[in-house]
């Protein structure tokens, strides 16, 4: 499992962790418990070009799909396969087993631009002041 | 009359918020969606049991030495069929065919009936139900605010319910029972909607909160959960039974939505008879069918059907199926005759999604099966 403090976020609950250009993405364990059973990955094509911020893969539970949007600008270089067909991986190890995809980023100073996981903490605790959802 | 607007509670839901309830507006009544996990009350429901609050649905009681002209007047079911201590599920149709509201109606005795109905619809059918008694014997009783209501379903649902009303033990699958609950006069039905076994709990207000908590105190050793309308939506799409408002409506014929067997043409007179008896003669243009995903996927409602390249329909209730561990729905597809079997694909994120037309229920419970 990869350490929580070391990633970067989106306010839309994926994580990013970057090694050079080669980045891992995943769902954070908030996202993953507010979403509840993940019964369904699209994940995307491997060799896809995404933008930042662009929707790329959807994670679904019983009730609402949700899209998952790429931290980094890249192109899609694996899709975790194990999650695909088990997607209850993603609920029982968020940061781990149950990441969704990897990219070669294309402009990995674009990280720059997401939260680390202290401001993404406050962002969670502020959303939750707020009562969202 | 209630208010249109304001948002309601039933009195269970200071428990549902103790319990760690997600709390969604259902159709103007707040409500849980889930506790823990719709899969988790799913599994608890398809294998011991699940206690669903369900008081939003509405109570509408009939007496008099017309009850049942009344009831047979404004029923696609024959209502004559049951005497007292018995209940029946039917369709309230109205004049153009369409349905009014599904229902089930329980004799209490020869000129007494309760009638449970939805909550979305119930003032509605109460008007309806006026307009169709004038000049007949009968007293109407919109008692929807005085009831709550609680569903106990699934293999240890009778077990469960037994041990908070012991007669509930020896009642009969559609069985309808007038008991003292706690001093306070209350019914049970050995009725359910999500195609297990269980009975439905019909209590004063003032008593529903203590229910709730002995069932789930009782049931909780024998594996009871605390079950919301999400999964109550995944078990009765699984057991082919319509919502009422999302499969069924004004507009939409209880054959269409493949529910002919309610219809009993041979009962004598009752409104919209000669449009059903016309549609059952000469064939309906649309049909509620299910469909099947063959690859990963979650089908949602407003999804389009696709066969041989043309759109037959959209679906109006879809879901992730647990039991069968398949995407499932159903739609209203232009082509009312088609074999189980029948290859379409089902359009998810832009994508065809390959499919075929399936025989509802989905899924029938083996618990069932065994003859409840």
């Amino acid at each position: 499992m990869l350490d929580p403090k070391s990633l970067k976020y989106m306010k839309s609950h994926e994580w990013l962790s970057l090694d050079g250009d080669a980045g891992t993405v995943g769902i954070s364990d908030h996202a993953q418990k507010e979403i509840t059973d993940v019964v369904f990955i699209e994940p995307p094509k491997v060799g896809r070009t995404v933008k930042q911020g662009e929707p790329c893969c959807v994670v679904e539970s019983v009730k609402a799909a949700f899209d998952i949007y790429a931290p980094v600008s890249g192109v899609i270089t694996a899709v975790n396969a194990d999650a695909v067909k088990d997607p209850a991986i993603v609920n029982a190890s968020a940061f781990g087993k149950g990441w969704l995809f990897k990219l070669k980023a294309s402009a990995p100073a674009e990280a720059s631009k997401l939260m680390d996981a202290a401001a993404y903490d406050a962002f969670l605790n502020s959303e939750a002041a707020h009562g969202s959802h | 009359m209630s208010s249109s607007t304001a948002v309601r509670r039933t009195a269970l839901y200071e428990s549902h918020k103790l319990l760690g309830g997600k709390i969604v507006d259902f159709h103007g009544w707040e409500l849980p969606v889930q506790y823990e996990s719709v899969m988790k009350e799913h599994e608890a429901t398809r294998n011991r049991c699940g206690l669903f609050d369900v008081s939003h649905m509405g109570q509408v009681f009939v007496t008099g030495p017309d009850a049942l002209a009344f009831l047979q007047k404004v029923n696609a079911n024959d209502i004559s069929r049951i005497g007292p201590g018995k209940a029946i599920y039917s369709h309230l149709p109205n004049e153009k065919g369409g349905v009014v509201d599904d229902i089930i109606v329980s004799c209490l005795a020869k000129d007494r009936y309760l009638i449970v109905v939805n909550a979305a619809t119930a003032d509605k059918d109460f008007a309806w139900f006026q307009k169709h008694s004038k000049e007949m014997s009968v007293v109407l009783s919109n008692k929807s605010d005085a009831y709550g209501m609680i569903a106990v379903q699934g293999p240890k649902a009778a077990e469960i319910a037994s041990l908070i009303a012991p007669s509930m033990a020896a009642l009969p699958r559609f069985g309808a029972l007038e008991l003292e609950l706690y001093g306070q006069p209350s019914f049970i039905t050995r009725t359910g909607y999500t195609g297990e076994d269980g009975c439905e709990f019909i209590v004063p207000n003032e008593i529903v909160v203590r229910v709730w908590e002995d069932l789930l105190a009782q049931g909780r050793s024998l594996g009871a959960a605390p079950c919301g309308l999400g999964a109550r939506d995944v078990l009765r799409l699984e057991a082919g039974y319509l919502l009422y408002g999302q499969d069924l409506d004004d507009d939409i014929s209880t054959y269409e939505a493949n529910y002919g067997w309610v219809v009993k043409l041979d009962k004598g007179d009752f409104i919209g008879k000669s449009v059903l008896a016309k549609q059952k003669a000469e064939g309906i243009k649309r049909k509620l069918t299910g469909i099947k995903l063959l690859e990963r996927g979650v089908p949602r409602a407003g999804a389009s059907v696709v066969i041989d390249g043309k759109e037959a329909g959209k679906l109006c209730s879809a879901t992730y199926s647990p039991s069968l561990q398949a995407g499932i729905g159903t739609g209203y597809l232009d082509q009312p005759n088609l074999a189980p079997g029948t290859k379409c694909s089902v359009v998810l994120h832009g994508r065809e999604i390959p499919a075929e037309i399936v025989k509802t229920p989905f899924f029938v419970s083996p618990n069932l099966k065994k003859g409840a």
